[in-house]
């Protein structure tokens, strides 16, 4: 496709060479500045009188090796967590997203109470679910259930919470779709449900799927939080290795893990969104 | 052939108010089996009004509408019902994006005539042959053009086999060189007996392929006829001035 530089006319050899030697600037200019980045990172932190101590009882080495088996144990009750509360809140979000969309006079308490439900989770902090499902369940003494196991209960909460959000992206996904498409399906005698059903929601659900994962990258590190009740995840047992060893390395290495796994989820975000828009925008250059 | 014996439409004393503003203002009309029935008139006179009241997409605030002998205006019809017998293409084509062609004809087939899969896929293809897009047919419609949109959609409200097809401004949105392909669809489906209600711009076409032509101003119906009379010789001064305005565009 490109042409060679044999085959075009002056002013595009001019153009390329032009462009070749803004190139070249660029390469140099971000060299330099990270340069100049690395030497005050330097002299702000690896120079500080502290530095030694610090890297002592946060970048342990050894320590980290001997934390390992516990946090990571930890960090497979999170992702037994996350996905089991993903599902849920997906199901759920859902849900809540199409009962705010019902018409029918029946479904006004529904209606209602799906709003004031989205206004409850949406205010309220996630820390705060957490000790009023984690402590306030148990305490109602349902002997039928048995005990309940705090990841159980830190799921419900996650769950709760992560509903109320991912139901206003469904919402919005919902809303966002063209009337003239609903027009058109009950044009042609699908009933409203079925117009939902078959036409709204499938072009919803495409549009909702970056700010979903958004959602998802964000549930992923909160599944920490389960910790608060308790449960032996990668945070808990992180917090046991730092008791143990008076030493913080565990939590960088918690840390450490949550980044690395939240990174693969990102970057396919990131893709997709940027495939989306790119489908949005084809043909048109910016 | 047109059956004069029985309307197959019949509107009477429509009238469709928003506010305290009349868009539709006592319409009477009757479209007959194999008829085609043009509306035509400026912009905001009220064409598409009232097809979607015919649809039943819009509420009407007096008169009735009967479709063959069942009033459809009447409290408790079933609009669902009703609709899959009244066919609408819109200006816009509204083909369903996330859809390939061939699904966006078997989609009301499978879900609302409730006919089986296989069947649907086959009354489907047999469209899209005629109109020459059975190559296209697991395109999806951001891949065809507005003409082979606009096809597919007219042929999505055929394919139901309705008892009228209700047509809005559907070339209206088109660029000039896709008009054409349009037209011809329409000529085909006239020949094929297909009870048309259209509202349109192109008062050539109109001439040509309408069996009745309705003139609308402001809501109400100001003058009408047979085609050819209708345009060769309207009788009020504004079907002339509207039709001089028109030739010159």
């Amino acid at each position: 496709m490109a042409l060679s530089d044999s085959e075009v006319s002056k002013a595009e050899l001019d153009r390329r060479a032009f462009r070749r030697s803004q190139r070249s600037r660029s390469v140099l200019v971000a060299f330099i500045s990270t340069l100049v980045f690395a030497i005050l990172v330097w002299f702000g932190l690896i120079a500080t009188p502290g530095w030694s101590r610090v890297q002592e009882s946060f970048f342990s080495w050894d320590v980290a090796v001997q934390a390992w088996p516990r946090v990571l144990d930890g960090l497979l009750l999170n992702l037994r967590v996350l996905a089991v509360a993903a599902v849920l809140v997906v199901i759920f979000g859902l849900l809540i997203a199409v009962i705010r969309t019902l018409k029918s006079p029946v479904f006004f308490p529904l209606r209602v109470l799906a709003k004031g439900y989205v206004d409850l989770f949406r205010g309220m902090p996630l820390i705060i679910v957490l000790y009023l499902v984690g402590f306030g369940i148990p305490g109602l003494r349902l002997e039928f259930l048995g005990r309940i196991p705090a990841e159980v209960l830190g799921t419900i909460a996650l769950t709760l919470t992560y509903s109320a959000y991912v139901s206003e992206v469904f919402r919005a996904g919902i809303e966002s779709v063209h009337s003239s498409q609903r027009l058109a399906a009950r044009s042609l005698g699908l009933s409203n449900a079925q117009s939902m059903r078959l036409v709204v929601l499938p072009q919803a659900v495409r549009k909702v799927v970056p700010p979903l994962m958004n959602d998802f990258v964000a549930l992923q590190k909160d599944v920490g939080l389960i910790s608060v009740l308790g449960a032996i995840d990668a945070v808990r047992g992180a917090q046991i290795e730092v008791a143990k060893f008076a030493n913080f390395t565990p939590y960088v290495l918690a840390g450490l893990l949550f980044v690395l796994l939240a990174i693969p989820t990102i970057r396919l975000a990131d893709y997709v969104t940027k495939r989306l828009s790119d489908k949005e925008q084809a043909g048109v250059a910016l | 052939m047109i059956d004069w014996s029985k309307p197959r439409l019949r509107v009477t004393n429509l009238k469709k108010h928003y506010e305290d503003r009349a868009v539709l203002d006592g319409i009477d009309l009757e479209v007959f089996p194999g008829q085609i029935v043009a509306l035509i008139g400026a912009s905001g006179s009220g064409k598409s009004t009232l097809l979607r009241c015919v649809n039943l997409i819009e509420e009407i605030s007096d008169g009735q509408i009967f479709l063959e002998t069942e009033e459809i205006s009447a409290p408790g019809v079933n609009h669902d019902r009703v609709r899959a017998q009244v066919g609408l293409v819109f200006q816009s084509f509204n083909l369903f994006s996330h859809l390939s062609i061939l699904q966006n004809i078997t989609l009301a087939l499978i879900h609302v005539k409730k006919i089986a899969k296989p069947e649907a896929e086959r009354i489907a293809r047999k469209w899209l042959e005629r109109i020459g897009l059975g190559d296209r047919a697991d395109s999806y419609p951001d891949k065809i053009s507005g003409g082979q949109q606009q096809r597919t959609a007219i042929v999505r409200a055929v394919a139901m086999d309705p008892k009228v097809l209700l047509l809005d401004e559907v070339t209206s949105a088109l660029d000039p060189e896709l008009v054409g392909e349009v037209l011809d669809l329409i000529r085909d489906l006239k020949a094929g007996g297909t009870t048309i209600l259209m509202a349109t711009h192109e008062l050539s076409f109109a001439r040509e392929v309408a069996d009745w032509v309705i003139f609308l101003e402001q809501g109400k119906i100001y003058e009408q006829g047979e085609a050819k009379d209708f345009f060769e010789n309207p009788k009020r001064d504004r079907t002339k001035e509207f039709l001089a305005r028109m030739a010159n565009n």
